[in-house]
């Protein structure tokens, strides 16, 4: 099945294909959803089967390229369309056509009576195929027309109601806004790419990492690959200084919001920092930064999703802060405890997201927690599942988020230092502080709702299965990265299929860790403790209490602005980027130097010119004599100056 | 040398339908019509012979025609093409039929005047691209501005007058200058040998070896004659008024081959005549191409005219193909080569789109429109796929002319700083910027304009059937730019190593 992958590139393709041109002659939601769901499940298949296939090769022929055709060949630059099959990208393609499938089904429900029903499909489709090459592509340029393809994916999706406001604003500008910001995160992929060719002479992975394994002395350039990569990084994953798209992303239809905007896309910076991982490795301040941009976005958007009243828009912060845990452990040289965290957040992000579309699809579209309350008893299944993965996202013990969250801080200390680890886990205590409010606020206490307007009731099955199925992976997902101070002599699973990917990057990082099982397990009952101290007193202040958290925002007032504004960021860029360079460009180089400087002097040569030829015009008197005159003068003038010059 | 009149032919095609054309009835203006695409697409086929019989291995000029002009002056009729001229050549017929149908109907007046001077445009601008004799060059470059001023003084918008005036002015300086210049060249160039020759492919011999204080100066009266002609900031404020102006036949053209002159001529003529020049001047040009690209990109943001946005745009575009030639690197080359063609395409595309709603509402105000993604989807998907390929979408053409034009570029001995590209490189973001906010404020929320209910109606089949070509090609560019690089490969790769070859300090 390995040579068959491209299968699941173009698959998803045709689903596009058919129901991007003959989906509004289909019209049939069926056939449509069919369509559209059936080419990411047997993509799906495809996966698992290719996976079963690598785990039956020894170790060291678990790398497989398959090349369909040439792409780009010019001079030394040869890009193919081909596909790297191997440790890393098999769990993203497992990852992406899963969780995607599951996703897709659920829409089926979801979208339902949509009159774009075939546009979605058709983009949802348009979207794995463009994901599937991101995570495959055996090369930084099939790799980018991923990145740019799901980028586009992401603009038609939040889009997708663009007839509507959304905010201040309107849902056509948020989708606007993500293409832009991401594409300043691609500006900086681009020049990645081109300082990897100067220095390789290649973008091709394998060949690549094979040279810049041995590449000593290079650190400076090393420095500003990496650099350029993560600024492509913190654009497409929502990170410091680029965050600012993805709470906005939250105008398109919520299953796009779990399968993009948490589960897949948003990842792909994780998951191309861990790919280049040796080049990150052999710049140690470049990684330092990725720690450190990643633990401030970590704590800084979870700030935030304190007081939020929107419910995705909870999770939209929850989501940029737990892809900054990732960058967190990739920037400690944990490639394999980010690439796990993906997993597990894939996992229990999706089902968030697809818990609350279920809640948002029930209350006509009402997103605001404070018009919710008590919806337990109406829809028991989204009920359970969601705080199944509110358990799992604020690491209660044994399910997967604990496995994953774990990991990364206890990395964060290993490898990083004290300071990590703290400020770690104080994001863990936040993250269960404001997902037990959510779930508090949605499920518990009184019914904050009028019962003329709404009629809360249990989604259809065919959404609720894909949240079930979910919610075991929510629980059981972790179970394939026990870390080595539980499971003994096996190790950590995952880690060590992983490892010969991040190997090479490992052995330059050279991390001896001189630390021990019980400081490990020490730090663990610490954050754990924190974490369930935080959730117990979320839900007992949002269920029972609830004057404590408004005397509290009465009393803080400013930080709580501050932090419903969410500090400012959007206004600060209105203020200093935005507007100078729309003022500017208008005012100046429009109006000033293009229509007065550079037509002024192309207009000004006219009109001199003209007036010039007015004055000679008025030699043209017609009276020969004069003629005869000027001429003399003439024959007089040349005479005299060749006589001179003899 | 072969001897071959497959270029000649293709050359007079579109002058003999013109000639027939002038001996029909006015008032047959159907007849004239279908009589002129017919030729025109007649055109497009003998141009495909060239095309197939292509010989990608010899870098040289094939399918020569010679024919001794003047004597005493070796003033020939000299036409012959390497991969380069063959792109550019397609590209011309392929566009001239679309711009016929596009302006079936928009084209109400002059009918007959119309299609001939749309044919006798067509035939200066193969011609240019096919002359290998400067002064027969200079004959096309000259003649194809006289149907293209007449088209939109004639046929153009309110402030026709004064934008062909413009046109006529900014192009008649650099006519003028290359005038001068060329035969400054030729009679410096005869110098060294003794002999007065026009011969394009014998003054690739001669010019390198011009003093260089001389050539210096021939440079720049060449550079500038076609500086005008891309157009290169600050010599581009002709260009908006053109296109605003012009039937929208006219701006297809005028984005989709007439600025290709230029660049063109900066390969054909710059590169390969003063080599040393080229060298020396390279980086300043490429300051001022990407100073362009972004100037361009940033006053198309900020237009309020749809077709005056796109016009801007073609500024920013245009800078990156002039970046990639001056770059000098096999790549960067390349790339504003397939760059050419795909400006065109995009460009093209968009213009065409542009004068679709046009025709139905006669606004051009982007305030006018809003939330016609409801009345007219066909129309939005098109706008949305021109609109993704000019920014440079990878998987569509754009991106494969940028991205090898900002890789060579990166690469590049003679400019040799990752500045330049740092700098040009924010044209993708300026263009995402430009073209989708023009997209959110056009097609997307709610339609407030009334009028545009009864106004709008959706593609209709002849509008579809003059995009959808377009847009094939724009996908196989995308995906497929082999079968468009290999053309060019081995003329790129010549004029290279010949603007080495001449050049003491060119670095490797």
């Amino acid at each position: 099945m390995i040579e068959l992958i491209y299968l699941t590139i173009l698959l998803p393709l045709l689903g596009f294909v058919i129901n991007g041109f003959f989906g509004k002659k289909i019209g049939n939601e069926k056939v449509i959803g069919l369509i559209g769901s059936s080419t990411v499940g047997i993509s799906f298949v495809i996966s698992l089967l290719a996976l079963i296939e690598t785990i039956n090769l020894p170790v060291e022929q678990r790398t497989n390229v398959v090349e369909l055709f040439t792409w780009m060949s010019v001079g030394s630059l040869n890009i193919s369309f081909s596909y790297l099959v191997d440790q890393l990208s098999l769990v993203m393609a497992l990852i992406v056509t899963g969780v995607g499938f599951l996703i897709h089904v659920y829409s089926i429900g979801y979208m339902h009576g949509d009159k774009g029903f075939y546009r979605f499909f058709a983009y949802m489709n348009l979207f794995i195929f463009a994901m599937m090459n991101l995570v495959l592509g055996d090369n930084f340029v099939v790799l980018f027309l991923g990145w740019e393809g799901v980028g586009l994916c992401s603009y038609l999706l939040i889009g997708y109601y663009y007839d509507q406001k959304f905010e201040k604003g309107t849902v056509a500008q948020a989708a606007k806004k993500a293409f832009i910001v991401n594409r300043i995160g691609d500006f900086g992929f681009l020049l990645g790419m081109f300082l990897i060719f100067e220095t390789f002479n290649s973008l091709n992975f394998l060949e690549v990492f094979s040279q810049a394994k041995h590449l000593t002395g290079a650190e400076s350039t090393f420095g500003f690959i990496a650099l350029f990569l993560f600024i492509g990084a913190t654009g497409k994953s929502a990170q410091i200084p680029l965050f600012v798209w993805l709470p906005d992303a939250m105008a398109g239809p919520t299953p796009v919001s779990a399968l993009i905007h948490a589960a897949t896309m948003v990842t792909a910076g994780v998951y191309m920092v861990a790919r280049a991982s040796i080049i990150f490795a052999s710049a140690p301040v470049i990684l330092a930064v990725v720690a450190v941009i990643g633990l401030l976005t970590a704590v800084f958007a979870a700030t935030i999703g304190l007081v939020q009243t929107d419910i995705k828009k909870v999770l939209a912060y929850s989501t940029v802060s737990q892809l900054g845990y990732m960058f967190l452990a990739a920037g400690v040289g944990a490639f394999s405890a980010a690439i796990f965290h993906v997993m597990t957040h894939a996992f229990f992000k999706a089902l968030l997201f697809l818990g609350a579309g279920s809640v948002i699809h029930s209350m006509h579209h009402q997103q605001d927690i404070m018009h919710y309350g008590g919806l337990k008893k109406y829809m028991p299944v989204t009920f359970l599942t969601f705080i199944i993965a509110a358990f799992a996202i604020s690491g209660f013990p044994g399910l997967s988020g604990f496995f994953s969250k774990d990991e990364i801080l206890w990395f964060s200390y290993a490898n990083g230092n004290f300071v990590y680890w703290l400020l770690g886990a104080l994001t863990a205590v936040l993250t269960a502080f404001y997902m037990f409010r959510l779930v508090s606020l949605t499920f518990f206490g009184e019914e904050r709702f009028s019962h003329d307007k709404y009629h809360p009731h249990e989604s259809p099955k065919v959404m609720t299965i894909p949240l079930i199925i979910l919610a075991v992976l929510s629980v059981i997902g972790g179970w394939i990265g026990i870390p080595e101070v539980f499971s003994g002599e096996h190790g950590n699973v995952f880690h060590n299929w992983l490892a010969p990917i991040f190997l090479d990057a490992e052995l330059k990082l050279a991390y001896y860790g001189a630390h021990s099982h019980t400081e490990e397990l020490i730090l663990m009952a610490i954050s754990v403790s924190a974490a369930l101290f935080s959730m117990y007193g979320a839900f007992k202040i949002y269920t029972q209490r609830r004057e404590i958290a408004e005397k509290f925002a009465l009393k803080f007032k400013k930080a709580y602005m501050v932090l419903l504004n969410k500090y400012y960021v959007d206004e600060f860029y209105e203020a200093t980027v935005i507007q100078p360079i729309q003022k500017s460009s208008e005012k100046f180089l429009w109006k000033i130097a293009d229509n007065k400087l550079i037509d002024g002097i192309v207009n000004g040569t006219a009109v001199v010119i003209t007036s010039f030829s007015s004055v000679i015009k008025k030699m043209q008197t017609g009276v020969a004599q004069v003629y005869a005159l000027i001429m003399m003068t003439g024959i007089a003038a040349i005479l005299f100056w060749i006589i001179l010059s003899l | 040398m072969e001897n071959s009149q497959i270029l000649t032919y293709l050359l007079f095609t579109p002058i003999i339908g013109a000639v027939i054309i002038l001996f029909m009835k006015e008032s047959q203006t159907v007849l004239i019509k279908i009589f002129g695409l017919l030729i025109s697409l007649f055109a497009f086929a003998v141009s495909l012979y060239p095309y197939f019989n292509f010989d990608y291995t010899n870098p040289d000029f094939q399918f020569i025609h010679k024919v001794l002009w003047i004597e005493s002056l070796d003033i020939s009729y000299h036409v012959g093409a390497d991969g380069i001229s063959v792109l550019l050549i397609l590209l011309t017929t392929f566009i001239t039929p679309i711009t016929l149908l596009s302006s079936w109907k928009a084209i109400d007046k002059k009918i007959k005047l119309f299609t001939m001077m749309m044919l006798l445009l067509e035939a200066g601008m193969i011609g240019v691209f096919m002359a290998l004799d400067v002064f027969l060059f200079y004959i096309f470059w000259e003649a194809m501005l006289i149907p293209m001023y007449f088209i939109i003084g004639i046929w153009g918008g309110e402030q026709r007058i004064y934008a062909s005036v413009k046109f006529f002015i900014y192009t008649m300086l650099g006519s003028l200058l290359m005038l001068v210049a060329i035969i400054w060249l030729t009679v410096a160039a005869s110098k060294n040998i003794g002999l007065y020759t026009t011969n394009l492919i014998l003054l690739y011999q001669q010019a390198p070896n011009i003093m260089l204080d001389i050539q210096k100066w021939l440079f720049l009266a060449f550079f500038f004659s076609f500086a005008i002609k891309v157009p290169l900031f600050p010599l581009h404020t002709w260009l908006p008024d053109a296109h605003v102006q012009a039937p929208t036949a006219g701006s297809v053209i005028l984005a989709g081959v007439l600025l290709k002159m230029g660049t063109y001529g900066l390969i054909r003529f710059n590169l390969p005549l003063f080599p040393q020049s080229t060298v020396e001047f390279a980086p300043f040009i490429s300051i001022l191409a990407i100073i362009g690209i972004i100037y361009g990109a940033l006053v198309a943001m900020v237009q309020t005219d749809m077709k005056k946005l796109v016009a801007y745009s073609s500024v920013s575009h245009l800078g990156f193909v002039v970046l990639g030639i001056f770059a000098l690197t096999f790549e960067s080359v390349q790339g504003a080569v397939i760059q050419m063609v795909n400006h065109g395409l995009s460009t093209g595309a968009l213009f065409l789109l542009v004068g679709i709603i046009y025709e139905r509402t006669h606004k051009r105000e982007i305030a006018y429109y809003g939330g016609i993604a409801k009345l007219v989807p066909l129309f939005a998907i098109a706008l949305m796929f021109a609109s993704l390929s000019s920014i440079g979408l990878p998987g569509l053409n754009g991106f494969i002319g940028e991205f090898l034009i900002l890789l060579g570029a990166f690469q590049s001995q003679v400019l040799d700083s990752w500045w330049y590209v740092v700098f040009a490189a924010t044209g993708v973001i300026f263009a995402a910027v430009y073209l989708l906010w023009m997209y959110q404020r056009v097609v997307f929320g709610t339609v407030t304009n009334e009028k545009l209910n009864t106004e709008l109606t959706d593609l209709n089949a002849r509008e579809i059937i003059v995009l959808v070509p377009i847009f094939i090609f724009i996908v196989w560019i995308g995906i497929y730019p082999t079968t468009f690089l290999d053309l060019s490969e081995a003329p790129v790769s010549a004029i290279l190593e010949h603007v080495k070859n001449y050049t003491f300090n060119f670095l490797y």
